[in-house]
């Protein structure tokens, strides 16, 4: 099934990200069970990384908690092969380095076996997109690149020809976080340009954690992407509470 | 050399950023290949270098410090007397002729030690242009004098708390702020590391190092040298003073890393030799790091080599041989900074005291017609206060 299928006329899908074993392995269970049952399209799944260079504070942290407790790539995967049966598709979102570790064909291998649907990398640009994206695309994994406000038209149609299942729309600069909100200007006219070039379906992520704000970009696109306001929900509370607290937020949310 | 038209220098380098980033590196690659070609714009980087730095800096043949060990003569590349007091300037002072070119209004930049924060401070009150700093909470703990002296040069100084509060942290830390402010923001990197054009750059800047050494070789003693020595973490001195002796095929180019507690314990900073290829900071290159790909903790004595990466065509110089890459434990390295000063009057710094300790090493195994050349980096006020702690 491509990633293509989670976006469905007339509704924004609502993709959750959520750092894989924060604080450990049991509550990530617990949270997409509840995303599940919340009306996520699909769930991003973070793989902890000690230096994530797109990420503010919040999945920062939370990926040094995940790393702090011994949490492994290994160790997501496992998680992921247990639950993809019961649970919407699971993009993997990792840094580049622990997959060239793990060796591009290894992890696709990997990937697959465990059930993921997709795969995104953040530091990984179009230039050096293609090993990996054939290494995945021959397990029947997408990946989907991603296009900032800072990206030229024409390269941002490059990368939506290149992108898999969607295209991933950086809505602000920066990092990700909860902080500062899109900006809606920008992000329409690079929404109008991208439909322009491409039928792939858009979904766009970053800054994007309060009820008026996926309101806001819902006219223009068709998914949205919720990590930071998500981790914030729940990383105060206790283990067993973490799960309800993200339900409370995503029902605020959406 | 120059990398290939993707950053390459061989299967080293690259561009592993974030999406957001990569506009802006196109930009910069543009406005070097323009800059680059330009007399208007290497007269003008000359003419600070002259001015305002002071260079060309000297050869110097050392007499006392490897005279017991050997009899080849031992010169001194003396990047120490340069502003500022280390090489780092000559970098700086070229990328923000280059942000001016761009038209920036702002200039920010990592540091470890705060050597390289201090040399971008510098050049931010020159030509008034505003700098932004970050720099790890520990090392803005450890390195207060450094803190304080950015201060004075107009500088705000950020602390990073994520991670292991160090260099690593404050340089993506940086990219961070980077990504967040592409438009107006130039950033300036203080070593052969990062996303490319950033390693071949810093190396074009830095290379004013070998050239000179090289004519001041031939003409002071008549002669290239059989060996060149230089400390390695990024790597930039390193990248400067081999770029002018990389095509003479009979002078041996030595890289020295920090080992730290020894190479092949936790304790170590010597990526080229205990590291694996990974992709850090914007580049592929040797990175100490676990098997799962999590970047690894480093140490080592001296501040400038305590670094997780190194720039990516020192991987490709090893690679193919034409450099060779050891290390130098923090004994060593202490052992040479008190012994160097005894001996020469100059005070190094620890970087470049690794540089030193292997070049005495060296030179036992040289004789009467052969020539060690050390690129005394920078010099060691800066670590007075650190060196009489650990020996007293």
């Amino acid at each position: 099934m491509s990633l293509s299928a989670i976006f469905k006329p007339g509704q924004l899908a609502f993709i959750p990200y959520v750092m894989a074993g924060d604080p450990d392995i049991a509550t990530t269970r617990a949270i997409l069970a509840a995303l599940a049952a919340n009306g996520a399209a699909a769930i991003e799944l973070g793989i902890p990384y000690g230096d994530p260079l797109a990420d503010g504070p919040t999945i920062a942290a939370a990926g040094a908690r995940a790393l702090a407790n011994g949490v492994k790539l290994n160790d997501v995967l496992s998680l992921v092969k247990d639950v993809h049966a019961k649970a919407p598709p699971i993009i993997l979102f990792t840094y580049y380095n622990p997959v060239y570790q793990f060796g591009l064909a290894e992890f696709a291998r990997a990937a697959a076996d465990a059930g993921a649907a997709g795969v995104i990398v953040p530091d990984v640009t179009l230039e050096e997109a293609e090993p990996l994206r054939l290494a995945l695309g021959a397990h029947g994994i997408e990946m989907p690149l991603l296009v900032a406000p800072s990206t030229p038209p024409e390269r941002a149609a490059r990368i939506a020809e290149q992108s898999g299942g969607f295209v991933y729309v950086v809505s602000r600069l920066g990092v990700t976080g909860a902080g500062e909100a899109p900006n809606l200007e920008p992000l329409r006219k690079q929404i109008a340009a991208l439909r322009a070039v491409t039928k792939k379906p858009l979904a766009a992520g970053f800054g994007i954690s309060t009820r008026a704000q996926v309101d806001a970009v819902r006219p223009i696109v068709d998914g949205v992407i919720v990590g930071s306001g998500l981790i914030d929900a729940y990383s105060g509370a206790r283990r067993e509470e973490a799960a309800g607290c993200v339900a409370k937020y995503v029902t605020s949310l959406l | 050399m120059r990398p290939d038209a993707r950053g390459y220098f061989g299967e080293f380098g690259g561009r592993f950023v974030p999406e957001v980033l990569v506009a802006a590196l196109s930009e910069l690659e543009r406005e070097v290949e323009v800059a680059f070609n330009d007399p208007a714009f290497w007269k003008e980087y000359e003419s600070v270098l002259a001015e305002f730095v002071g260079r060309p800096s000297p050869v110097y043949e050392a007499m006392r410090y490897a005279a017991p060990v050997s009899r080849a003569k031992f010169v001194l590349k003396r990047e120490d007397l340069n502003h500022t007091g280390a090489h780092k300037i000559n970098n700086t002072v070229g990328q923000a002729l280059l942000a001016r070119r761009m038209g920036k209004k702002r200039l920010i930049a990592e540091t470890g030690a705060g050597q390289h924060g201090v040399a971008t401070a510098t050049v931010g009150a020159k030509f008034g242009i505003p700098v932004d700093i970050y720099m790890g909470a520990v090392d803005v703990e450890r390195q207060a004098l450094n803190v304080y002296i950015m201060q004075l040069l107009g500088a705000t100084v950020h602390p990073v708390t994520g991670g292991t509060k160090t260099l690593k942290d404050a340089t993506s830390e940086a990219f961070r702020e980077w990504a967040a402010r592409v438009d107006d923001t130039f950033y300036v990197i203080g070593s052969v590391v990062g996303a490319h054009p950033y390693p071949y750059m810093v190396r074009e800047f830095q290379k004013v190092i070998g050239i000179e050494a090289r004519g001041q070789c031939l003409a002071r003693f008549g002669r290239l040298p059989s060996d060149v020595v230089a400390c390695v973490g990024g790597g930039s001195n390193a990248a400067g003073i081999f770029a002018g002796f990389v095509d003479d095929a009979g002078v041996k180019l030595w890289g020295v890393e920090s080992a730290g507690e020894g190479a092949q314990t936790q304790r170590t900073a010597a990526s080229l030799n205990a590291g694996t290829v990974g992709i850090l900071h914007g580049s592929r290159s040797y990175v100490l790091q676990t098997a799962e790909g999590q970047v690894r903790e480093t140490h080592s004595i001296s501040a400038g080599l305590d670094y997780p990466g190194v720039g990516p065509e020192h991987a490709f110089l090893k690679e193919s041989g034409r450099a060779s890459y050891v290390s130098v434990t923090d004994a060593e390295a202490l052992e040479a900074f008190g012994e160097f000063a005894k001996c020469e009057g100059i005070i190094p710094a620890l970087e470049s005291a690794h540089a030193l300790a292997f070049a005495r090493r060296l030179a036992a195994d040289r004789g009467e017609g052969d020539l060690v050349l050390v690129n005394l980096s920078g010099r060691g006020d800066k670590d007075i206060a650190q060196v009489r702690r650990l020996t007293s």
